[in-house]
């Protein structure tokens, strides 16, 4: 299976700009179904980004954030070619995690 | 596409359908997760179920907000849809710790916040539910203090209803 998380990372001028869209329904538990049942709130907690084994973001994430959720953080003292580890865990227990170099 | 070479070709899918498969179900990729899934551990259950901007931010951080102008969001004035409305938060204040992100009107205020490690840069851009025209807050961490910016979206469609 592909993984559900897509990242770009781009270095320039010292900095790097990190764009990553996860694929999550994010339920909030408030909706409902087409038959009128509550859909279990299902969403990402937690979401890191990791740079040499040491976390440059932290994202703690709650039911309101948006389906399939997009984020983009900006770091210092990374360089081109370095390998970051972007990782995800749900409130049901699942968990992805994706490497990428930074262009 | 002769008949043949269709076979050929669903042949060749076939073939990279288990090849995923194995892939997907494999030691490697379950290793992978192993190592590096986060801890929710700390997860604050209590911050995030809070209703109110000023309650929310006392649960999480444990002080109160200041209002500060030197927090710059970027975020509509009129949202089509309350599903995705992205907001993008930067600040010109010192020694930023974390970033959260509040929706007033929703039934919990609080839709993320973020921990920003010293090199990393105060700025964040996400995409947020919210259910209807509503203030959206954003708080910064500056130096061990509190401080807030406020805007507001107008909001056609909900995000939060059925």
């Amino acid at each position: 299976m592909a993984s559900s998380i897509r990242v770009r990372a781009v270095e320039n001028g010292g900095v790097t700009s990190l764009k990553a869209l996860v694929r999550h329904p994010m339920d909030s538990g408030f909706v409902k179904d087409s038959a009128g049942n509550v859909i279990p709130a299902h969403f990402i907690k937690v979401l890191t980004i990791a740079h040499k084994g040491k976390n440059v973001f932290v994202a703690n994430w709650g039911p309101a954030v948006s389906k399939d959720p997009f984020l983009e953080c900006r770091f210092e003292g990374a360089k081109k070619g370095d390998e970051l580890t972007i990782s995800w865990v749900d409130n049901e227990g699942e968990s992805d995690s994706t490497t990428a170099t930074i262009a | 596409m002769t008949d043949q070479r269709r076979r050929g070709f669903l042949k060749g899918m076939l073939g990279a359908g288990v090849a995923g498969f194995a892939l997907g179900s494999g030691i490697v990729p379950l290793r992978v997760e192993a190592a590096t899934a986060p801890d929710a551990s700390d997860w604050p259950d209590k911050a995030f179920k809070t209703p109110g901007v000023d309650d929310t931010i006392a649960e999480l951080y444990g002080m109160e907000a200041s209002e500060s102008d030197k927090i710059t969001m970027d975020l509509p004035t009129i949202a089509q849809n309350g599903a995705v409305v992205p907001v993008t938060v930067e600040t010109s204040l010192p020694n930023v710790t974390g970033i959260a992100l509040l929706v007033a009107k929703n039934p919990n205020a609080l839709a993320a916040y973020f921990d920003v490690p010293e090199g990393t840069l105060p700025f964040v851009s996400n995409r947020l539910k919210m259910a209807e025209t509503t203030d959206v807050v954003a708080v910064v961490i500056s130096d061990g203090k509190a401080y807030k910016a406020t805007q507001n979206v107008k909001v056609t469609v909900g995000g939060c209803g059925g």
